[in-house]
């Protein structure tokens, strides 16, 4: 016997993925549909001898083929046609889950009925008959508890058990689609019949729900007393500034970055040094010790101090979201957030951007619609992150001195400014709303289930590895052969190399903005390959090689204090770089990240090139303005 | 009377839904005519407006809201 094909679709929040992860486990392949950023979930189970591939469609509400999602899944089903497909109901909410079950029956496809969650309509006083329900549709039905083994086995017996085509429509349902057929008939004008249509399968519904559900006393809506709270007045605000402070902090300080840092540390001071006395010893030639050293060990180091950034943020997102809270974020924010064409929920992965734009760029992936998610990819890099701050530091202290932290507050302003400019911009040109205007739902808070929530935190954190990181490794291996090498070999001066020319060509860019020198050039190429490296570029350059991004302000001073980098700017040239590096290109970690998740060449050299240009044309403005004011 | 302008912990019946993008899906999630809905409450800034319908709570924007007429029952 051969493979079988199930399908599981359904609303969202209904419980699908959980599902989908009981049965399928880490079986899972990941990706996308073509051409659509929506995740593509396959998973494989085996069960009394025989192989069961699981599609997990995403969830929609009804199959009209208004949204990507909703057309993957008309698709689907109708091309593919899976021996099984099963509708994923919330038990607690048939009557609006019944809508996309009718609408699949209405196209014949027979469909296994999953009653999802019984236990919690059951504590809501919400009684279901499955016997009925399966007479009056002529389609089995199936009860389960989301989280369990014995639902799962249930799940399992009737995939290998049941032979979809031997169940039909019932009578009844024939009789209500011969009745739709009627009215498409009979009315001519599309949104009166539109409306009949509509009208027409919530009676049948409500037939349906009066026959098979019994309604016992209400307890009190826990989840209605709950958002009193959390969805509520002043006190929801503080709630989730408080929320967006402890998933910032988690990542950033508690648990992401400390990890980060360890295994930072670890690469480079047990990793690369074992590793260069190993080469060394085994006679490997100097150029290739310093490739597989500074170019490929660096780099892939690089990349893996961001995984536990990701898989911190993820795990943090993932969990609000799998207790409904993210709902109410975009709730409560939605009137500021569509001021700038996002809705709300699009605020968590952005304000992960001041921390670093990497893991902020994958946590546009919890987002709702296309729209969403490529806005936030496009503006968060825009955010000051950690790796930014160096470089602001030290131009601030040189510079500005006593005004050194106004003036580093000023650029973190550029770089909201710049996100939220970017955002309005991009809403309203490149991804303009396709009228799937704003309908939210608000789902009953629940306690997420931990396995959808690592899982999903895996899937991120490999993702990026494996995508992401082939891309960020070749391009730091092409940074470290630019920085080391010119037409006649390896240079012992980086002044020598490929970098230090093209950056002489690439501060004829700046002549305009006062800083048109091959070491400012030369700084914000290797900016491109991480922000931390524009610090120490220009220490190198400048012959302070000492200047770390770790070291205290006034040591900065006073390190710096009578050497070139002092003379090569004035405060207004100096203001100017530093709008400059606040904006400009995102580092290649984010650029690959944005490849990745874009799964485009175009989007990601749309961000490098347009963050380039924005950059340039303010911090020009910037230089003008601050000359004009005698700075 | 338009949903907009319903108070909250009010019940009101739909009676019509006026044209726009959303109707659709307004009807697909279950806003049809002679429906009710609980009004909930407004967002904190005023906008949007949370509802119950049908055994579950979703949120409309006002804008939204002041397309669909209502007649208060409860």
């Amino acid at each position: 016997m051969g493979m079988v094909s199930v399908a599981l679709t359904g609303n969202p929040n209904t419980g699908k993925s959980t599902i989908f992860n009981e049965l399928t486990g880490i079986r899972q392949k990941i990706g996308n549909w073509p051409g659509v950023t929506v995740d593509r979930k396959q998973g494989y189970a085996s069960h009394r001898g025989r192989a069961i591939a699981v599609m997990d469609l995403p969830g929609t509400y009804s199959i009209n083929a208004r949204s990507p999602e909703e057309r993957i899944v008309e698709e689907y089903l109708t091309r593919e046609k899976p021996d099984i497909v099963v509708d994923v109901i919330d038990s607690s909410n048939m009557e609006r889950n019944l809508f996309l079950c009718l609408q699949l029956l209405e196209h014949r496809i027979p469909v296994l009925l999953d009653l999802n969650m019984h236990d919690e309509a059951q504590r809501k006083g919400i009684e279901i008959s499955a016997d009925r329900l399966s007479r009056l549709l002529g389609m089995p039905v199936v009860q389960t508890v989301g989280r369990s083994r014995k639902s799962t086995q249930k799940l399992l017996d009737m995939f290998t058990s049941t032979v979809m085509s031997e169940y039909r429509n019932s009578p009844e349902v024939e009789a209500y689609i011969a009745h739709l057929d009627e009215l498409k008939r009979s009315i001519a004008d599309p949104e009166q019949r539109e409306e009949a249509v509509m009208e027409a399968r919530y009676a049948f519904i409500d037939r349906i729900v009066a026959e098979t559900v019994t309604r016992h006393q209400m307890s009190a809506d826990r989840s209605e007393m709950i958002d009193r709270v959390l969805a509520n007045g002043a006190g929801s605000i503080l709630v989730l500034l408080l929320m967006l402070y402890l998933t910032f902090q988690i990542t950033f300080t508690w648990i992401g970055q400390p990890v980060a840092d360890w295994l930072d540390g670890f690469l480079n001071e047990a990793v690369l040094p074992s590793a260069g006395a190993a080469l060394a010893s085994l006679g490997v030639a100097e150029w290739m010790q310093s490739l597989i050293c500074d170019g490929i060990i660096a780099g892939v180091g690089g990349i893996l101090t961001f995984v536990p950034l990701i898989f911190t943020l993820f795990f943090c997102l993932s969990f609000l979201d799998g207790t409904g809270y993210m709902a109410r974020v975009a709730f409560v924010l939605d009137p500021l957030m569509r001021r700038i064409g996002l809705s709300g929920k699009a605020l968590m992965p952005i304000m992960c951007g001041f921390g670093c734009a990497v893991p902020g760029i994958m946590g546009a992936r919890a987002l709702d619609s296309r729209r969403d998610r490529m806005i936030t990819i496009l503006v968060t890099p825009f955010l000051t992150c950690g790796a930014k701050l160096p470089v602001l530091a030290l131009f601030g202290a040189v510079f500005f001195g006593e005004r050194a932290a106004d003036v580093v507050f000023a650029m973190y302003l550029f770089g909201i400014l710049g996100a939220m400019g970017a955002s309005a911009l991009y809403a309203r040109t490149l991804f303009r709303d396709d009228g799937a205007s704003f309908v939210l739902e608000l789902p009953p808070y629940r306690w997420p289930d931990m396995k959808t929530v690592l899982l999903e935190t895996w899937d991120k954190g490999k993702g990026y590895l494996v995508k992401a990181g082939t891309i960020i490794l070749s391009m730091s291996v092409l940074i470290w052969f630019l920085s080391g090498y010119n037409a006649s070999g390896p240079v012992e001066d980086m002044s020598e190399s490929f970098l230090a020319a093209v950056g002489g060509w690439m501060s004829a860019l700046f002549v305009f903005h006062g800083f048109d020198t091959w070491e400012a050039g030369s700084a914000v190429i290797s900016g491109i390959m991480a922000k931390e490296a524009v610090v120490s570029t220009i220490g190198i350059l400048y012959g302070l090689p000492d200047l770390s991004p770790d070291m205290e302000e006034a040591e900065m001073v006073t390190t710096v204090a009578g050497t070139g980098l002092a003379a090569a700017f004035t405060a207004a040239s100096a203001l100017a770089f530093m709008v400059f590096s606040q904006l400009y290109t995102p580092c290649m970690t984010a650029l690959g990240t944005i490849k990745k998740e874009t799964n485009s060449w175009y989007w990601m050299g749309f961000a490098a090139v347009s963050q380039f240009v924005i950059a340039w044309a303010v911090s020009l403005v910037v230089y003008r303005i601050a000359l004009a004011l005698g700075l | 009377m338009k949903m907009s302008e319903a108070k909250p912990g009010t019940t009101v019946r739909i009676d019509h839904i006026e044209a726009s993008e959303l109707k659709n899906r307004l009807m697909s999630m279950g806003l049809v005519k002679g429906t009710k809905v609980e009004i909930l409450r407004t967002g904190p800034m005023g906008d949007p407006l949370a509802i119950r319908v049908r055994s579950y709570k979703m949120a409309v924007r006002l804008r939204d809201a002041a397309r669909i007429f209502v007649t208060e029952v409860a």
